[in-house]
């Protein structure tokens, strides 16, 4: 397919690794965060990991929204569904993700629920005009990309004047994140988790645009490369870091510009501001609460806001004590730390937030990279073609 | 759920809609998130709706410069 095959060529792929290897100063140690779930995914699928020289290290950061939802707002979305009245329109990837007792949506819906998977909100909006006896409830979630999509539907479903429409707000923004992984005493106390400078996200930087990072360049004199989801444009980041990093500098650089600007794009910007506003603290599965980085409805909305119209409570639940997705989404850990990897926690039978998507860092590499791991080098690159 | 990805824009229809093709597969999509849309265009399509466009130059320009990466010269 057009702008995508021509980003996928191994050989090219190789070079760049070369180059990268090349480049970067044997004498030190390169440690990259690429702070997006789709980076992570294309990480693993290709195996760019193995083409890289041993002292450039990928770190896999928390940008994996479903993997970020804590279980207390999955709890409660389960504990909506399973009123009679309520049809919850959800994302696919949420189905299987479990609370605290186990529960997940699609449990929910084999036990009578009406749980309906959404491709778009165009699809829930669709179900709120088509029987507008039921009470419908998106459940919203993700970064910036999915914001957009969200506040469009509100926009929307007020022009049609459906009443029977709400949505259960669960997004988040990402210069929080990136924020409080620079702030947290991991990655501060020298020594723990040593982060370089960052691979920043393909799309969610196509909304916010590059000069979302321009702060954390500057204030944490940490570089920073937009990057596209191909495998040349992730090597192609990490060759601008390493060059980066060997001069001194830390500035945002932005190597997909075929699809992302500097001020991004205006008009989804002023849809998220037209109908959310940040909450003082929003808990994030594996980071625990962080401020300012999470969204609400704006007052003005409150009828479209479930939590508020169906007086909706959320518990706080731990994940299982030898869980380390929070050291993992910090970077100060890899899936294989620990010890519940591949024995009992799985896919099929999720531990930790890690786990439970495919753009999560312990599912990418239970996927790709479980067998890998001996084979290193022999192999590597095999997956472009 | 990030998935995201290139389709090409066949035909504007009403109220901010487009129908795009998706490996061959006809697909109506919203375009309420950006601006002069026209068939030919290039746009990012995620969970329904145009994120942006794919700006053609920019492209040619990322290319050319990730050969000159691959051969060693600096971007
Ligand atoms: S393997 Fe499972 S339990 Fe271990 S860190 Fe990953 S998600 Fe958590």
């Amino acid at each position: 397919m057009k702008y995508i095959d021509e980003y996928r060529n191994g050989r090219l792929a190789r070079d760049i690794a070369r180059q990268i290897a090349s480049t970067a100063d044997p004498g030190r140690s390169y440690h990259l965060m690429e702070f997006c779930g789709g980076h992570t995914h294309v990480i693993s699928r290709y195996g760019l990991e193995d083409l890289l020289p041993d002292n450039v290290r990928m770190v896999h950061g928390p940008g994996c929204p479903v993997c970020v939802l804590p279980i207390g707002r999955i709890g409660a979305a389960i504990a909506l569904a399973m009123r009679s009245d309520i049809t919850l329109c959800t994302y696919g990837d949420l189905m299987r993700v479990r609370d605290k007792n186990g529960w997940s949506l699609l449990k929910a819906k084999a036990a009578g629920a009406d749980v309906r998977m959404v491709y778009s909100t165009l699809d829930a909006l669709k179900i709120a005009e088509a029987e507008p006896q039921r009470e419908v409830v998106l459940f919203a979630i993700g970064f910036e990309t999915t914001t957009p999509p969200t506040a469009l539907a509100l926009k929307t479903a007020i022009a049609k004047g459906l009443g029977n429409f709400s949505i259960f707000c669960n997004h988040v923004v990402t210069p929080a994140a990136i924020h409080s992984i620079l702030e947290s005493p991991d990655v501060r106390k020298l020594g723990t988790i040593k982060i370089d400078g960052f691979v920043g996200p393909a799309h969610v930087s196509a909304v916010i645009g590059t000069k979302a990072y321009e702060f954390f360049a500057e204030e944490f004199r940490k570089p920073v490369v937009v990057a596209g989801f191909e495998p040349l444009d992730v090597l192609q980041a990490v060759l601008m870091l390493v060059r980066q990093i060997n001069d001194g500098r830390h500035v945002v650089e932005n190597q997909y510009i075929r699809a992302v600007t500097r001020l991004g794009n205006v008009k989804a910007q002023e849809e998220i501001a037209n109908f959310f506003e940040l909450r003082e603290s929003f808990e994030w599965r594996g980071l625990g609460e962080l401020p300012l980085s999470g969204l609400r409805l704006r007052p003005r909305y409150a009828a479209y806001d479930a939590e508020k119209r169906y007086s909706m409570v959320t518990f706080k639940a731990e994940d299982n004590q030898a869980c380390e997705c929070g050291s993992i989404l910090r970077g100060a850990k890899k899936p294989a730390d620990c010890k519940l990897f591949a024995t009992v926690c799985t896919p099929d039978t999720p531990m930790g937030s890690c786990m439970v998507s495919s753009e999560g860092a312990c599912a990418a590499h239970w996927t790709y990279g479980r067998f890998r791991t001996k084979a290193r080098q022999s192999n590597a690159g095999r997956a472009i073609a | 759920m990030c998935l995201a990805i290139p389709v090409e824009v066949k035909e504007v229809l009403p109220d901010d809609m487009a129908s795009v093709t998706l490996d061959g597969v006809l697909k109506i999509i919203s375009t309420a998130l950006i601006d002069d849309v026209r068939p030919g265009d290039y746009v990012i399509l995620h969970v329904g709706y145009a994120l942006t466009k794919i700006n053609p130059e920019e492209a040619e320009r990322t290319l050319a410069l990730i050969h000159e990466a691959a051969m060693g010269n600096a971007t």
